[in-house]
C-alpha cells in the first residue's frame, strides 16, 4: 500500500468571496482542526488557496470520513511526499497505479523546480510508459479514471491521485444563528443539514406535550440534535412544554383547525425564543403541499403571526429527495422510530387545507394564549448537546 | 500444586476483564425490561440499540441485520430452519461433512424429521472442499448452502469468499456461514453472505450470548414467536445486559485480532516443529490453517486416555469438538480420509493471547513422558 502522508484540501465557495476570504479560510481552518481535536499527531498548514494536513500512520479512512462532513470544502486529495529524485517519483507512481482498481490513467507533472533534470513532458512520458509496461492500465488524456498529479519542488515532490468530493457550502457557524423547529420527523433534520451547509449556526426548538408525547420522543430529538451537531460541534435545544396550549386549542377549536392553530402557536413561541437568543430567523422543514398544514394557504395563515424571516430550505424538495438526504446524513433510521410527536398525537381526521386567517383569529380570541405562551417559554428546558466521538464506556 | 495450563481456547475462552467489569456494573445497575416504556426501560433499550449498531458497524452490515441469540448453536439452527421453512417447495440443502454438530445435526434433523434432502460435501486432506463438487451439487431447489468459515477441530480456513460469490452469482440459494471460529481471528467479509453466526464466549465474552446476522432481504420463519423482540424474529425477554456487552466483546476481539494471529502463529510454528520431532506424532491440521489450532494424533494412545493423562499433569486440551463427544472418533479427521485409529487418537490444542512458549515446552515434556509410559 502506498502510504499517503498529506491531505490537500481545496476550498468551496470561499474562493468567490474576495473581501471576507481571510475570515472564511480562518473559520474553515479552525473547523477542520476542531474536527480532528481528538488526534494529536496531525500538523496543519494553510496557504492562500489550500489547507494541508500532514499525518503519519493509518489515518486515511478516518480523514476521508470526517472531511466529507466539513462544510466549506470543495474537494480533497491524498498526497504522497517523496524526495525529488526521478526513481522515487517513478516507483511511487507505479505503486499507485498498481493498487488502483481503475482502467485508465494520465500523468500530469508540473516541474516547479527548473533545476530538476527532466522537464514535465519527459516526466509524463517516461512514467506513463513504465506504468503501461507494468500494469493493464491504459492512457486516457481526456477523462482518465486515475489522474496522477506530480508537483516537483526543490527537495520534495508531491504525488496526488484522485479528488474526493467535499460537502461544499460555507464553513459551519460563520453566517449567524437561526432557530429551527425540530420535530423528530424525517424533514426537519434534513432542513437542519441544509441550513448548516450555508454556514448558519442552528439552534433547535422542540415542542413536548407530556403525557401525550413520551420521554422517548424527546430523547429521539436530542439524539438527532447530537447527530447533527457533528457538523457544527454543538447545538442548543429548547424544549417547550406545549400540553396546556394544545389542550386549550382542542377545547376552543373545531378539529379541522387544530393543526393550523397549533402551528401558529409554535411559530409565535419560536419567534420569541429566536429573538431572545439572537437568532435572526426561524426555520422549518416544510415542503409545499406535503401535508395539509403545508399548502400555500396554510403557510400563509401560519406565517401571518410572525415578523421574522422564516427559512424553509426544503420548500421545493420532493419527499423522496428528502428521504434520500436523510439516509445520506444518517438521520433517517432515528427519524422513523415510531414515537408520537405533537403533530401526530392529535392528528385530526380532516385537517383544513385552506385555512382562513379570520377564523383562526376568532378561535384564538376564545382564550388567553399570550399568557400561556409566556408561561411555556418561562418553563422551557434548554439542553446543550455536544458532539463527541468518545464511546460510551459500555461499548 | 501442579500449575494448570489452558490449551482449549477453541472450546471456550476466559472472559476479558474489561468485559467482565462492564457486565458486573450493568448487571448491578440495570434490571428493567428493555421493552418497557418507562425511562429505565428506555435507557436499556437505548444502550442495546447502540451496542447493536456497533456490532453491525464492526461487521459491515446494517443495524437491523443483527439478531441477538443465546449463542452460535441457536443462530445456526435458526439460520437453517428459518430460511428453509420459508420455501415449502425447495427441499435441498448443501453443507459439508465437517460442520459443527449444531449445523450437522440440524441438517440431519431436516432430513429425518422434515423430509429434506441434504448434500454433504466431502473434504480433502487440507480440510477444504472442492469448489467443483459444490458447483455440481447446486440445484434449482437448493434453498440454502451452509458452510463454516474455520473448522473447529483442525482449523482449516474454507474459501468462503469464493464459495459465497459462486453461490450468489449462480443460484437462488441463500448462503449461511458459521463464523464461530473465525470471528476475531481472521477477517470476515460479509459481502455475498446472507446469514452468519457466532458466539461471544469464543472471543472472551459471555456464555449464552451470540449473534445471527441475517440480511434484510432474506426471508425467515421465526422459530420462537411471541414478543416483538429482535425485530419480531426472536421472541422472549431480551437478555439485554449480555447483548449489550457483546458489542465490547467483539470490539476488543477485533482490536486484538492481528496481535492474536501473530502470537498464535509463533506458538503454532514452534509447537508443530517440536511435535514433528517426536516419533509417532501425526499432524492432522493442514498447512495454512488458523494459527490458534493444532490437531495431532498419537495412534497408540486413544484420545480419551491421552486427555486424562494430560489432565493429571495439568493440561486442559480437547480431542473432538467438546459439543459432540459421544462418538469415540472424530468425524472431521475421518472425513479428511484418515484411519479410525488416527481419528480416535486426535488431540486439539488451541491457543489464546495468554499462552506462551514455556507452556508449550512443559506440554511437550509431559507428552513425551506419557508416550514413554503408555505408548
Amino acid at each position: 500500500m502506498v502510504k499517503y502522508d498529506t491531505v490537500l484540501i481545496r476550498f468551496g465557495e470561499l474562493s468567490t468571496k474576495g473581501k471576507n476570504r481571510k475570515d472564511f479560510i480562518q473559520k474553515l481552518y479552525m473547523n477542520i482542526k476542531n474536527t480532528f481535536n481528538d488526534i494529536d499527531d496531525f500538523t496543519y498548514r494553510k496557504t492562500h488557496d489550500r489547507i494541508y494536513i500532514s499525518f503519519e500512520g493509518d489515518y486515511q479512512d478516518l480523514i476521508t470520513e470526517r472531511l466529507k462532513k466539513v462544510f466549506g470544502i470543495s474537494s480533497f486529495s491524498f498526497t504522497k511526499k517523496v524526495d525529488s529524485k526521478y526513481e522515487e517519483i517513478e516507483n511511487t507512481c507505479l505503486e499507485i497505479a498498481k493498487e488502483s482498481e481503475t482502467k485508465s490513467f494520465k500523468i500530469i507533472a508540473r516541474r516547479q523546480d527548473k533545476t530538476f533534470p527532466l522537464n514535465s513532458d519527459i516526466i509524463n512520458r517516461n512514467i506513463a510508459s513504465t506504468i503501461l509496461k507494468n500494469t493493464d492500465l491504459k492512457v486516457d488524456v481526456h477523462e482518465p479514471d486515475l489522474p496522477i498529479r506530480i508537483e516537483v519542488q526543490k527537495e520534495l515532490t508531491y504525488i496526488t491521485t484522485q479528488k474526493i468530493l467535499g460537502a461544499g457550502g460555507y464553513p459551519a457557524n460563520m453566517n449567524g444563528k437561526v432557530l429551527l423547529l425540530l420535530s423528530g420527523g424525517i424533514d426537519s433534520p434534513v432542513a437542519c443539514y441544509e441550513l448548516m451547509k450555508r454556514g448558519l449556526k442552528v439552534e433547535a426548538i422542540h415542542f413536548a406535550a407530556p403525557p401525550y408525547t413520551s420521554e422517548n420522543a424527546k430523547n429521539k430529538v436530542l439524539t438527532l440534535a447530537k447527530m447533527l451537531s457533528e457538523y457544527q460541534f454543538d447545538m442548543h435545544v429548547h424544549i417547550i412544554p406545549f400540553t396546556d396550549l394544545q389542550l386549550e386549542i382542542y377545547r376552543v377549536a373545531k378539529d379541522p383547525y387544530a393543526i393550523t392553530l397549533m402551528r401558529r402557536m409554535m411559530f409565535r413561541i419560536a419567534e420569541k425564543v429566536a429573538k431572545a437568543n439572537n437568532c435572526l430567523a426561524i426555520a422549518s422543514g416544510e415542503s409545499v403541499g406535503q401535508v395539509a398544514s403545508q399548502t400555500l394557504e396554510s403557510i400563509n395563515t401560519i406565517n401571518d403571526v410572525v415578523h421574522i424571516p422564516v427559512l424553509r430550505p426544503l420548500i421545493c424538495f420532493d419527499k423522496i429527495e428528502i428521504i434520500d438526504l436523510a439516509k445520506k446524513i444518517n438521520t433517517y433510521e432515528t427519524s422513523i422510530l415510531p414515537y408520537e410527536d405533537c403533530c401526530t398525537i392529535f392528528d385530526p381526521k380532516n385537517p383544513v387545507t385552506k385555512p382562513n386567517i379570520e377564523k383562526c383569529e376568532y378561535y384564538e380570541s376564545q382564550f388567553n394564549y399570550l399568557e400561556m405562551i409566556e408561561e411555556a417559554i418561562n418553563n422551557e428546558d434548554i439542553k446543550k448537546v455536544i458532539f463527541t466521538r468518545e464511546k460510551e464506556d459500555y461499548l | 500444586m501442579q500449575a494448570r495450563i489452558y490449551f482449549d481456547n477453541a472450546s471456550t475462552t476466559k472472559i476479558n476483564p474489561e468485559v467482565l467489569k462492564t457486565y458486573e456494573k450493568l448487571l448491578e445497575n440495570y434490571y428493567a425490561n428493555s421493552e418497557s416504556l418507562y425511562n429505565e426501560g428506555n435507557e436499556i433499550r437505548n444502550m442495546l440499540d447502540k451496542s447493536r449498531a456497533q456490532i453491525a458497524d464492526l461487521l459491515g452490515v446494517n443495524n437491523e441485520e443483527i439478531i441477538f441469540t443465546s449463542g452460535a448453536s441457536e443462530a445456526n439452527a435458526s439460520a437453517i430452519k428459518g430460511v428453509a421453512f420459508s420455501f415449502p417447495n425447495k427441499k435441498h440443502i448443501i453443507t459439508t461433512t465437517i460442520e459443527h454438530s449444531s449445523v450437522l445435526f440440524a441438517c440431519k434433523q431436516m432430513e429425518e424429521v422434515f423430509g429434506y434432502e441434504v448434500t454433504y460435501l466431502p473434504i480433502n486432506k487440507e480440510g477444504l472442499i472442492d469448489l467443483e463438487t459444490l458447483k455440481k451439487a447446486l440445484r434449482k431447489d437448493t434453498v440454502l448452502v451452509t458452510i463454516m468459515h474455520v473448522n473447529n477441530e483442525i482449523g482449516s480456513i474454507l474459501p468462503i469468499k469464493e464459495i459465497a460469490e459462486y453461490v450468489k452469482l449462480n443460484s437462488e440459494a441463500y448462503m449461511h456461514v458459521d463464523c464461530t471460529q473465525s470471528i476475531g481471528k481472521i477477517d470476515v467479509d460479509m459481502r455475498n453472505i446472507d446469514l452468519a453466526s457466532f458466539s461471544a464466549h469464543k472471543i472472551h465474552g459471555l456464555k449464552g450470548s451470540g449473534v445471527l446476522m441475517k440480511k434484510k432481504h432474506v426471508p425467515f420463519v421465526e422459530l420462537i414467536v411471541g414478543g416483538e423482540q429482535e425485530f419480531g424474529l426472536r421472541g422472549g425477554t431480551t437478555n439485554a445486559i449480555s447483548d449489550i456487552v457483546l458489542a465490547k466483546t467483539l470490539r476488543l476481539a477485533m482490536e486484538n485480532k492481528d496481535k492474536l494471529f501473530e502470537h498464535a502463529k509463533i506458538l503454532q510454528n514452534y509447537a508443530i516443529s517440536k511435535l514433528e520431532e517426536i516419533d509417532g506424532i501425526l499432524i492432522n491440521s493442514p498447512k495454512n490453517n488458523i494459527p490458534c489450532i493444532i490437531n495431532f494424533s498419537y495412534e497408540k494412545i486413544p484420545s480419551e486416555v491421552m486427555q486424562n493423562a494430560l489432565n493429571e499433569r495439568g493440561f486442559m486440551v480437547s480431542a473432538r469438538s467438546t459439543c459432540e463427544s459421544k462418538n469415540n472418533y472424530s468425524y472431521v479427521i475421518k472425513a479428511m480420509g484418515y484411519s479410525d485409529t488416527r481419528a480416535s487418537s486426535c488431540i486439539r490444542l488451541s491457543f489464546g493471547l495468554e499462552n506462551n512458549k514455556e507452556e508449550i515446552d512443559l506440554f511437550l515434556e509431559a507428552l513425551k513422558e506419557i508416550i514413554k509410559q503408555y505408548g
